[in-house]
């Protein structure tokens, strides 16, 4: 048997508590013959052991002991699926706003999301909220699974209203491709095998779904030049020295002609490697080191980029979704890792916070904890930056507490075009 | 100037990406970190890391040690392994052993036969604190376990080595971040989104060696508890067991009296992933008497410290 080369989707769960993600994620994979039978014993016993039936689908991926005597998702399981073309890691999130951090950490590498939503309450104000930060970080397709049709009476009538309001929010956010299924998880209809409680709907599955949409789509948002953030300087036999990094946004080849920044030095590649062999060509995603032409100190922080070039700024204007304790306020210092580079920072102005339900900008002038809002930062050092809607790598960064080292924000450059 | 093409120049498949992640993790935490150190058993897992890691550093030598815990019950060609491919690789290996933790009194000595398994915490903590490391890769796999599943790819270590899985840090984008305050450490786990399968699959791409006993070979064993276990200097046959001469291999490598062997024939590496990829129970559940105490086996002995 010789196994096919497959590609990689990364999706994550998204949606409010209760309304079905670890159980639709359970159906998934036990419908899809993912579990081992020693894994789908244990789950039958903890099962009976909490009186909660004969199989908790939900105790697929709820593995922690407080989350079993809950009956919550508190953090993100990661879990992987794999069909003859294609492996699946599913980031499978919390829904309680709380942990709304959690969330933002599966959904920040996803290259779509899997929403699953009540039929009978329809968009709750939680749904929104996941919806709003999936689309700020770039998510731009959603499968959305109306669930627990069986408890509606497969009514097409509940599905329909549902489906207005999914398609109104969804047109708001600017998602580009966008497949409504109404589904019962509980059951199984529509998840993996169609149901025949729900004639008049044709339409795909949620794993028919899953099999058709584009993969790779996180990595390849990046439309313009390529970028390569220096993670790591490698010396060569012979006393040469190269740049290790990870490629984005578009392939680097021998010969290119590139600008280290922020020095601003225009050379040229002499030579790739990827773990000591000499290539030709680095794609993206490829974790590989470059050679250059010209003498440089360059180092850790430093990026190599082909044209269009990014921006080199020591203020930045951003979008910050914060996960705080206390709120963050004008002045506050912290400190903000972007790709490899790490540099104290200051806050300048906060220009408001984001109304999830009208989506627009209030007046705020401080963030609370899980409020997402737009925000001026200077920053110690020059940063070499794109639009997070350009490029997710070099639009992107964290904000760290300088005292305990927690990741305390997660940063975007720019705004989103619905705001 | 000869330029070989990578293989996957044009389309880039799923474990060229894998390997492209690990590779970033590793050289993201030694940047970050002052003093890493890499957990290395010998098993097939930490071997692909010790792989990954010569690669993300090529053609320099490791920038760090390798670290074995030995608990004193290890298989004969696993050790040979260990220090054959430490030694190829050149890179230095520290052996922190369970036995040192006993004799000093930490631990309580299991007696023979009795599982070293959790004892380990222990010695592993110790070393850590002794050789100052802020940062230890470990080649855990989230689709080993439920409790794995929801670890952080950098996971943070307080003072006592404990994992807290309520206070993860929020890990976003590819924004690693392995800064500590001292006395805390992070856990890296750069082949967090590799299966098992996708290791057997690099394996066999990388043409790598490992132990002996991953593959079929015929050997004395005895059923207990539902797992073949190997006749040796660890385990002597019970009373009411019947030593058998069966055709096994080792689907995991642990220690020598708690880890089963599989009734296999695969004997060849594309045979072992042909049985991967049909296989009905999962590597911990056909292998591990260590994960069968109870529902959150794995949890409360990460909550401690464990890998």
């Amino acid at each position: 048997m010789k196994l096919a080369t497959k590609d990689l989707l990364r999706l994550a769960t998204i949606g409010s508590v209760d309304d079905g993600k670890s159980t639709l994620i359970g159906r998934l994979l036990v419908d899809t013959r993912q579990l081992f039978d020693d894994q789908l014993d244990a789950i039958a016993e903890a099962s009976e052991k909490r009186g909660v039936g004969d199989l908790d689908l939900s105790f697929v991926t709820d593995g922690l002991r407080a989350e079993r005597e809950q009956g919550i998702t508190i953090d993100v399981a990661y879990r992987y699926a794999t069909t003859p073309t294609r492996k699946f890691i599913i980031a499978d999130c919390p829904g309680h706003v709380q942990y709304t951090s959690n969330m933002a950490t599966g959904a920040s590498t996803a290259d779509l999301a899997l929403v699953v939503l009540d039929v009978a309450s329809g968009l709750k104000e939680q749904t929104r909220r996941h919806l709003c930060i999936a689309a700020l970080l770039g998510v731009r397709s959603i499968i959305v699974a109306v669930n627990k049709m069986d408890a509606v009476d497969w009514s097409q009538l509940a599905f329909d209203r549902v489906v207005d309001e999914i398609v109104t929010l969804a047109r708001e956010l600017d998602f580009t491709s966008v497949s409504i299924i109404p589904v019962s998880a509980l059951l199984g209809d529509n998840v993996v095998e169609s149901s025949s409680n729900l004639p008049w709907y044709d339409g795909p599955t949620v794993l028919d779904a899953l099999e058709s949409s584009e993969a790779g789509a996180w990595e390849h948002t990046a439309t313009q030049g390529a970028r390569l953030p220096i993670q790591w300087v490698l010396r060569q036999p012979g006393g040469g020295r190269t740049y290790a990094g990870m490629v984005n946004g578009d392939t680097m080849h021998v010969g290119d002609r590139v600008t280290l920044l922020p020095a601003n030095v225009e050379t040229t590649i002499t030579s790739l490697h990827f773990g000591g062999d000499e290539i030709s060509e680095a794609t993206v995603g490829l974790a590989a080191d470059v050679g250059l032409a010209a003498e440089t100190n360059a180092g850790r922080g430093d990026l190599i980029a082909t044209a269009p070039l990014p921006t080199v700024s020591n203020e930045l204007k951003t979008t910050i979704c914060w996960f705080g304790e206390k709120p963050l306020v004008v002045g506050q210092r912290l400190r903000l890792k972007h790709t490899s580079k790490v540099t104290p920072v200051r806050v300048k102005i906060i220009n408001g916070v984001i109304d999830i339900a009208k989506l627009d900008i209030d007046d705020s002038t401080m963030l609370n904890t899980n409020d997402i809002g737009l925000a001026t930062l200077q920053t110690a050092e020059l940063l070499v930056v794109d639009d997070y809607r350009v490029n997710r790598v070099t639009g992107s960064f964290v904000l760290i507490d300088e005292a305990t080292n927690a990741t305390v924000a997660a940063g975007m450059v720019g705004h989103a075009s619905f705001l | 100037m000869t330029t070989t093409p990578l293989r996957t120049s044009h389309t880039t498949d799923h474990l060229d990406l894998l390997e492209s992640h690990a590779i970033f993790i590793l050289r993201e935490v030694v940047a970050e970190c002052e003093r890493p150190v890499l957990l290395f058993s010998g098993g097939k897992d930490s071997a692909v890391l010790l792989h990954l890691a010569v690669k993300a550093f090529a053609p320099q030598q490791l920038p760090f040690p390798v670290m074995h815990i030995d608990t004193g019950q290890n298989f004969p060609e696993v050790i040979a392994f260990r220090d054959a491919t430490v030694e190829r690789v050149g890179a230095r290996l520290v052996v922190a052993k369970v036995q040192d933790s006993i004799d000093q009194g930490k631990v309580v000595d299991p007696g023979f036969m009795g599982s070293r398994n959790r004892l380990q915490t222990v010695t592993l903590l110790d070393a850590i604190n002794d050789n100052n490391f802020d940062a230890a890769f470990g080649g855990a796999r989230r689709d080993e376990d439920k409790a794995r599943a929801k670890e952080r790819i950098l996971s943070f270590r307080d003072t006592f080595g404990q994992w807290d899985p309520r206070k993860q840090r929020p890990e976003l984008w590819q924004l690693y971040q392995g800064k500590v305050n001292a006395g805390e450490h992070v856990r890296a786990f750069p082949l967090s989104d590799w299966t098992e399968l996708d290791v057997w699959q690099y394996i066999e791409r990388e043409n790598m060696a490992l132990p002996a006993i991953y593959f079929a070979h015929d050997r004395d064993v005895v059923l207990r508890d539902g797992m073949y276990l190997a006749i040796g200097p660890f385990v002597e046959p019970r009373e009411s067991e019947t030593v058998e001469r069966r055709t096994v291999r080792f689907r995991t490598v642990g220690d020598a009296n708690c880890t089963g062997a599989v009734l296999s024939r695969a004997s060849t590496l594309s045979a072992i992933i042909d049985e991967v990829a049909l296989a009905n129970v999962s590597e911990r559940g056909a292998t591990r008497a260590d994960d069968k105490f109870s529902e959150t086996a794995m949890e409360d002995r990460k909550r401690e410290g464990y890998f």
